[in-house]
């Protein structure tokens, strides 16, 4: 930790060296969670990915990308940033709360702020806001799990790491379930492949009848498919994930599994649509102002096409 | 327990329990403890969800702790020596991640599927070894601390992993899963491989440590040092010996794991290190070192694992009390052993 924090005060000093060598430096700091489950993994690819391609086309563009394991790392990773020398900060806040206030100290010494996803405590901090709809995520799902249920039925749902994401998700999916509908439970597996198993496990030992399962996460799905394989209980209910896990949007694609027939996206790539728009205002001077909700959709047979990337590693 | 008679308790490590011993009728609370732990967790569960002590339940439970308790087994040695490694749940990942990728570069090569798995599995086994080996050179002939250097291997090894994965999923070939996939979910007399081979470490790792030299050498060292130096015993070799132990004991966990999810990520075996040393304790080791149990930790693993099982399998409690729940009773289970250390 204290290791990174002088690598990155380093870099900072040496961007602060180099400012007055070249004219018209624009430099934009990116702070995103580190890649500990895959989703996050997809948006630190895709991350880089728009990184290497923007350094390589604009020369007088430097970006620094820093990672954090935690809302108290990241806020020290921005605090990090020199402010003086930065022209925007790009963050995905870990948390809301915790990160309002440096960032909007940040935001107050003139740095342009993009926040992406998870919104900020304090409304008018971020110049611009870009975010995918966590409370459609759920209620995609449970759209769906009520157009497979119309007579009603049970199911298990499972919560991911415990966040505003997640309760924006379970309440959003909660609202749109029908009534006849009924959860059995709702178990942290922390939208993780290993927990996901262990936790369907329980459930399939505890709950004879299961109809549906809401894993609200696409690496979940993973491990609750081999949970139900192992206790010979495939078939018994369908899977809705969440995230659009290259895997599992192959499985919708090709049908290759009946208990997974869609999934809901929630693009981690939206990363790379912040620090483009970002990087462009104030190469292009496109403006860029305001707020850019990505739609939340069902993944199925039909559409999963333009959900697929084979090169990402989520 | 004051130094002089810990010290006390090495010379009588030819004769392992006896010497804490006051009178042969006592209770050894030490040993005691954490199984009355574990009888009273059964109980409860059972009353509060009898699903609890269905036999397809408990087998799950069992298969699920095996990872974690082969590793703890390990733990076990390096703990009684005196030492800590931090970094089993890194070097977990990183021995999963090296076998998924050996086995899918040796798939199309390899004439059949099991060559390719005895590849994987080799490769998995060498880095774990070589990472035991550096965690115990450094330790011994680097003399730095081992919670430092561990630490550090711990980082490292993470970083690995993330990096080899690209921040994603290392996802096994289908294929070879297929072939694979037994070692975990198959098994013999209606006990699952993970279930058998976790019960064969036990006896081993319970053999070894109280009935062989080596074990002694451990016990000897972790009461004090200087004194295991004085009786010409390899101070420094036995020490890096517990942390190749450790290292061997991953790479078996690992290759029961692989098949399991046939995945490894950058959280693959995130705090297993904390997993394991609290079992290790919670069986009854002490954490200085100087006297280890194998079948505490047995029963530690089991603690540990029923508990979580036992919270899935009910809703009294709200899921974001969990981790309270696990706490509480780790510290209950530790008290529940207190008599015979005072």
């Amino acid at each position: 930790m204290t290791l990174k924090r002088t690598l990155i005060a380093a870099t900072m000093l040496g961007l602060a060296g180099t400012a007055t060598a070249q004219e018209e430096k624009i430099r934009i700091g990116v702070s995103i969670p580190a890649a500990t489950h895959g989703w996050a993994g997809g948006l630190n690819y895709h991350a880089r990915q728009a990184i290497d391609r923007l350094q390589t086309q604009y020369p007088n563009l430097e970006i620094v990308l820093q990672t954090a394991a935690n809302a108290t790392e990241q806020v020290n990773d921005i605090e990090d940033l020199n402010s003086g020398t930065m022209t925007a900060l790009v963050i995905l806040p870990f948390e809301s709360a915790p990160l309002t206030a440096p960032v909007k100290e940040i935001a107050s010494q003139g740095v342009y702020v993009t926040v992406v996803d998870r919104g900020l405590s304090e409304p008018g901090i971020e110049t611009f806001h870009i975010a995918g709809d966590n409370p459609a995520l759920g209620r995609e799902a449970a759209l769906y799990i009520n157009s497979k249920l119309p007579d009603g039925g049970e199911v298990v749902a499972m919560r991911g790491i415990p966040t505003e994401i997640d309760n924006q998700r379970v309440e959003g999916f909660k609202k749109a379930l029908n009534s006849s509908i009924k959860i059995l439970d709702e178990k942290h597996s922390n939208w993780n492949r290993d927990e996901g198993f262990a936790v369907m496990q329980d459930y399939l030992q505890r709950f004879p009848k299961i109809d549906a399962v809401w894993t609200q996460d696409d690496d979940t799905t993973l491990g609750v498919i081999d949970a139900a394989r192992q206790a010979g209980r495939e078939g018994e209910f369908f899977i809705v994930g969440g995230g659009g896990m290259k895997q599992i949007v192959q499985m919708v694609k090709e049908g290759s599994r009946q208990d997974v027939p869609v999934t809901v996206s929630y693009p981690p790539s939206m990363i790379a649509t912040a620090i483009e728009l970002t990087a462009e205002h104030f190469v292009s001077k496109i403006p860029l102002d305001g707020r850019y909700i990505l739609n939340t959709s069902l993944i199925t047979k039909e559409n999963a096409d333009l959900f697929y990337f084979p090169d990402s590693p989520y | 327990m004051t130094q002089q008679d810990t010290t006390r308790a090495s010379v009588f490590a030819a004769h392992p329990g006896r010497g804490e011993e006051k009178s042969r009728f006592q209770i050894d609370y030490a040993a005691f403890g954490p199984l009355l732990a574990l009888a009273i967790l059964i109980g409860l569960g059972a009353i509060l969800n009898p699903t609890f002590i269905s036999i397809d339940n408990l087998e799950n439970v069992l298969a699920r702790s095996a990872f974690i308790g082969i590793i703890a087994i390990g733990a076990t040695f390096v703990i009684t020596s005196g030492g800590i490694d931090l970094s089993v749940g890194s070097m977990a990942a990183f021995s999963a991640a090296t076998m998924i990728v050996v086995m899918n570069a040796a798939a199309p090569l390899a004439s059949s599927g099991y060559a390719a798995i005895a590849a994987g599995v080799a490769a998995g086994f060498l880095v774990t070894v070589l990472a035991g080996l550096v965690n115990g050179a450094a330790i011994t002939l680097g003399r730095i601390e081992p919670f430092i250097v561990t630490l550090g291997m711990m980082g490292i090894l993470r970083s690995l992993v993330t990096w080899f994965a690209d921040g994603g999923a290392l996802t096994l070939d289908f294929a070879v899963r297929e072939l694979y996939r037994p070692v975990y979910f198959g098994g013999v007399l209606g006990l699952s491989w993970p279930v058998i081979a976790f019960l064969a470490m036990a006896l081993l790792g319970d053999f070894v440590l109280r009935r062989t030299v080596f074990g002694r050498h451990i016990a000897a060292i972790g009461s004090s040092e200087d004194v295991a130096r004085y009786s010409a015993i390899k101070v420094s070799r036995i020490k890096l010996l517990a942390y190749v132990v450790q290292g061997v004991c991953v790479a078996i966990a690992v290759f029961l794991y692989v098949p399991r999810l046939g995945s490894a990520t950058p959280s693959t075996g995130l705090l297993w290190e904390l997993e394991a040393i609290a079992a290790v304790i919670i069986g009854g080791t002490l954490l200085k070192g100087g006297r280890g149990r194998i079948w505490g930790t047995v029963v530690g693993v089991l603690i540990l694992s029923l508990i979580s099982n036992l919270l899935n399998l009910t809703s009294i409690v709200s899921p974001y009390l969990n981790g309270a729940m696990q706490g509480a009773v780790v510290i209950i289970a530790v008290l529940l052993q207190r008599p015979s250390q005072r």
